[in-house]
């Protein structure tokens, strides 16, 4: 799945709704129509009121390759347009405006010629789209070492909980910010420039660096890569905003 | 306002210009850096958006969303550079 994979209109039904933590929910959308998408692409979600009115939001893909179920994991912005909608009233059968795939940039697409490892950074729901790259590298047989530093309030926020811990070809470091589990050798605390360089590939190993969170996640985290010698052109960021 | 990555506007690019440029390489007219418009800075409203240069914050595109029709300004890039479909 190497072309470019045009991007275009979709209709989806809802095939599965189940919660994924106190705030989001998971929504498994059969798109009969859908070309399959690279591993860290989004789409944009429209809705239509009954007078016209539209609104349009980008949201993650989770799932990836050559399917026509979609997999979208949506945090609930309690102030926000289009979130809340999709967390609690959208439901199995209904259907569901989406464009896509979209983004050609915060993609990973396994190649023979790229084997430099990969690290993946994620704040909050910013894990779902590096979750799909972490769960895309477990079906290439040999290929580049993945790590992944996901930074979480509390373990009842964790996306793909059981996924991730069943992840082989991934290494997984979970970080609380608010509350650790009960056996945690750590104490909850934010990620610092220190940890930071703890967890990831050195510099010197020339990673392949891919974050996503809040904006003010993604500005601190990168900061410190390139403060840690981490090359920017080899650093892609995808933040989100707070309009939901 | 804080603002996102020119990856956000994919979906916007797509639907107003036919094609998705996120990847494409653009050059600031105004500090002549080359960069994926991808890493430009993105500030998204309800009526449109704003694509700024990550290095001199010069306006490179705006998108502005009437009713009945868009308007592009792209008078900000010097060019782009992007793969052959």
């Amino acid at each position: 799945m190497t072309s470019p994979l045009r991007a275009s209109w979709h209709v989806g039904r809802v095939a599965r709704r189940r919660r994924e933590t106190a705030s989001a929910v998971r929504l498994e959308l059969d798109v009969p129509t859908w070309p399959g998408n690279h591993a860290g692409s989004h789409l944009d979600v429209r809705l239509t009121a009954s007078d016209g009115y539209q609104a349009t939001r980008s949201y993650s893909v989770a799932s990836s390759g050559e399917t026509t179920r979609v997999i979208l994991a949506v945090d609930e912005l309690p102030t926000g347009e289009v979130s809340p909608y999709l967390v609690h009233q959208l439901a199995e059968g209904d259907e569901l405006e989406v464009h896509g795939p979209l983004g050609r940039y915060f993609v990973w697409i396994p190649s023979e010629s790229e084997r430099s490892p990969v690290q993946l950074i994620a704040g909050g729901s910013g894990v779902v789209p590096l979750f799909a790259m972490a769960a895309a590298r477990e079906h290439e047989a040999d290929h580049a070492e993945f790590r992944l530093l996901y930074s979480v309030r509390t373990p009842q926020d964790v996306f793909f909980a059981k996924e991730l811990s069943a992840l082989s070809k991934t290494t997984v470091d979970i970080v609380y910010t608010r509350r650790s589990p009960p056996q945690s050798p750590r104490p909850p605390g934010r990620l610092t420039r220190e940890s930071v360089a703890g967890f990831v590939f050195p510099s010197s190993v020339a990673p392949r660096i891919f974050v996503c969170g809040p904006t003010p996640f993604v500005e601190t985290v990168a900061g410190w890569l390139v403060q840690l010698g981490h090359d920017p052109a080899q650093i892609r960021t995808e933040r989100f905003g707070g309009s939901g | 306002m804080t603002h996102l990555d020119g990856n956000a506007l994919a979906g916007l690019f797509a639907d107003t210009l036919g094609i998705e440029i996120t990847a494409a390489v653009g050059r600031c007219g105004s500090c002549h850096r080359n960069f994926e418009l991808a890493r430009a800075h993105a500030f998204v409203t309800a009526i449109g958006a704003v694509l700024r240069c990550a290095h001199c914050q010069d306006t490179l595109v705006v998108i502005v969303q009437k009713p009945h029709e868009v308007l592009v300004n792209l008078s900000g890039l010097a060019h782009l550079a992007m793969a052959r479909p």
